[in-house]
């Protein structure tokens, strides 16, 4: 096996409380590698969240070690972690009169000078993102102008444009409906395989998540695993997945039952 | 594409439109003086009147030079609030900036019989009025950060701008209480906002301080682009954001601080130019905001002090009153606009 991009080795996660710390989940060795499609699934409140803050830097871990390309993932600037991992995030842009096309744009900043200009080779990475997220033809129009679905494969060509191995989406399939929920994991899956990157989502689509992602991340109160969907199944974790009697999963189909309807 | 031509073509006409309104400023007052005569005192020359050169030189031009400083310092200002707060309302005025610069001017100039001896008497020189000023408007803004860290609402941080506004006055009040007759008048006088009566060295140190804010705000603008999407996408592009925030906030208070230390607390300019700049060149792109703001700044505050000396009468009315009633129309309709387009 290939060195992952990011790995994690007996990852802690939490707060830093005053008396003791708040751990949500631990002993995580997660491995995050080049060109697979990773789906991070788990019940609300179980520390996704967390697990994505402390993946992307943002937050420390309560222990355990977060390393991209084998350095501590604090150890890189702030500039430097830009060229390594995009994010694409849940929280709603502020009100602007930016298009499409400079908010893909933006995606250049870590590369471009003190004034934010863009050179030829910037332009052409631009143009490269919006065509991989068939969005070029939204390219002038304003991004409140646009849906909810367009807007999402906007921040991705965001990302796209930041040009780093390694993406992290928090639940994008949020407010979406299954057509576009569909077709946004397909997109994902396609960028996966042409660019070679490594893309890691949360979502809680866990069925369709199942069906297209290489592989899964499950966290459950007891225990985070990382594996193929497959073996996720014969394991039988995701029985474990909702601690209600009312929610089963069914192995042959692949999805979720709900008993007591 | 269309539009970038449109936004190169549109700056030759503001610049144009800059220097005529500023000719027009030195031409237009209680004594008309025809723009030949101007250009010819302004390129070396002397007019052909003594009167006209001595209006020109000691009145109309300190004045006029004062206006653009003005205009540029407090509409860039508001620019940056506007983008750091993510508050299309935040501006130095609204934000309670020029109550903080007041209060500081107020406690300078009231209070100075309070103060030791030599003290009192460098505080109440320019530099100590510009430093009371600069310093009142940064720790309102410190107060106003610290307010909107805590509430994600950006319609409480112009409550707290509000609030600040009301403690000034108060505070002023009590101040008042306590002094002479003659330091009142002075502090009135000031608060009415004044673009005249500045000597040429005044004049140079307000033209070294908005300098140095419109410096930071220039090295701010990438930056600022960056927090278009928001304070943690912009941490993700790598931006640092503390230090980022800090030299806004400098840029900021000494803008807003210098500005109204000489010329007074000035309503409305740092809130409604931004917005002009933004309704007319329809982008966010800081690049092109930066310098159209700091010409629609210009001419707007230029064309205030034309309709202040209302031309042809003796009559000077206070410039505050004259950008209130040109910008709060303008505020409302931006309360407006805001339901349907969320700009």
């Amino acid at each position: 096996m290939t060195t992952p991009i990011l790995h994690t080795e007996d990852l802690s996660i939490g707060y830093v409380g005053k008396k003791a710390n708040n751990a949500i989940a631990s002993n995580m060795n997660l491995s995050l590698a080049k060109g697979r499609l990773i789906a991070l699934v788990g019940a609300n409140g179980i520390g996704k969240s967390t697990l994505l803050r402390t993946i992307t830097g943002i937050q420390k871990p309560l222990s355990g070690n977060v390393l991209l390309n084998g350095n501590p993932i604090n150890s890189y600037s702030a500039l430097d972690l830009a060229q390594q991992l995009s994010v694409v995030l849940t929280e709603k842009l502020p009100p602007s009169n930016l298009t499409v096309f400079e908010l893909v744009a933006l995606g250049r900043q870590p590369y471009t000078n003190w004034l934010g200009t863009l050179t030829d080779g910037d332009l052409e990475q631009v143009n490269h993102a919006l065509a991989l997220t068939q969005i070029s033809d939204l390219s002038d129009k304003k991004h409140y102008e646009i849906s909810d679905g367009q807007l999402q494969k906007v921040l991705i060509a965001r990302a796209l444009a930041q040009d780093t191995p390694l993406i992290i989406l928090d639940e994008p399939t949020t407010h979406l409906d299954l057509l576009h929920k569909v077709s946004l994991f397909r997109l994902l899956k396609k960028l996966t395989q042409e660019t070679g990157k490594c893309i890691l989502f949360s979502t809680h689509d866990i069925d369709l998540a199942i069906e297209l992602s290489d592989e899964m991340i499950v966290m459950t109160a007891e225990k985070t695993i990382q594996d193929l969907p497959s073996r996720l199944i014969a394991d039988g974790i995701f029985d474990a997945l909702f601690k209600d009697e009312n929610i089963a999963f069914d192995v042959e189909k692949g999805k979720f039952i709900f008993k007591n309807l | 594409m269309l539009q970038s031509t449109r936004n190169s073509l549109l700056f030759p006409v503001l610049i144009l439109g800059t220097l005529l309104l500023f000719l027009a400023d030195i031409s237009l007052g209680s004594v008309t003086i025809p723009i030949k005569e101007i250009c010819k005192s302004l390129t070396g020359g002397t007019a052909s009147k003594d009167t006209w050169e001595y209006i020109i030189i000691n009145y109309r031009l300190p004045k006029a030079i004062t206006a653009v400083l003005v205009g540029m310092g407090l509409s860039i200002s508001g620019l940056l609030m506007q983008t750091l707060f993510r508050n299309p309302l935040a501006g130095p005025y609204v934000l309670g900036l020029s109550s903080g610069s007041s209060l500081g001017v107020a406690f300078v100039i009231l209070g100075s019989s309070i103060l030791p001896g030599a003290v009192g008497v460098f505080m109440v020189s320019s530099y100590g009025i510009i430093l009371a000023s600069c310093f009142g408007s940064f720790i309102v803004l410190l107060a106003v950060l610290l307010v909107s860290q805590r509430l994600r609402d950006t319609t409480a941080i112009l409550i707290v701008g509000l609030m600040f506004g009301s403690f000034t006055s108060a505070f002023v009040g009590v101040l008042t209480y306590f002094s002479t007759a003659e330091q009142l008048q002075k502090f009135t006088f000031w608060s009415l906002g004044n673009l005249g009566n500045l000597s040429w060295t005044s004049i140079f140190i307000l033209f070294v301080s908005v300098l140095a804010g419109l410096i930071m705000s220039l090295i701010s603008i990438k930056p600022l682009d960056a927090l278009l999407l928001g304070e943690n996408y912009a941490k993700s592009l790598g931006l640092n954001y503390n230090k980022t925030r800090l030299i806004i906030i400098f840029a900021t208070s000494i803008l807003a601080g210098s500005i109204t230390a000489f010329a007074g607390p000035i309503a409305f300019v740092g809130l409604a130019v931004p917005h002009i700049a933004k309704l007319v060149f329809q982008t966010s792109n800081h690049y092109i905001l930066f310098w159209a703001t700091l010409l629609f700044g210009a001419m707007i505050m230029l064309f205030c002090d034309i309709v202040s000396q209302v031309p042809g009468t003796e009559v000077t009315l206070p410039i505050n009153a004259i950008t209130s009633i040109i910008g709060a129309p303008v505020v409302i309709w931006l309360l407006l606009r805001k339901q349907k387009t969320g700009i």
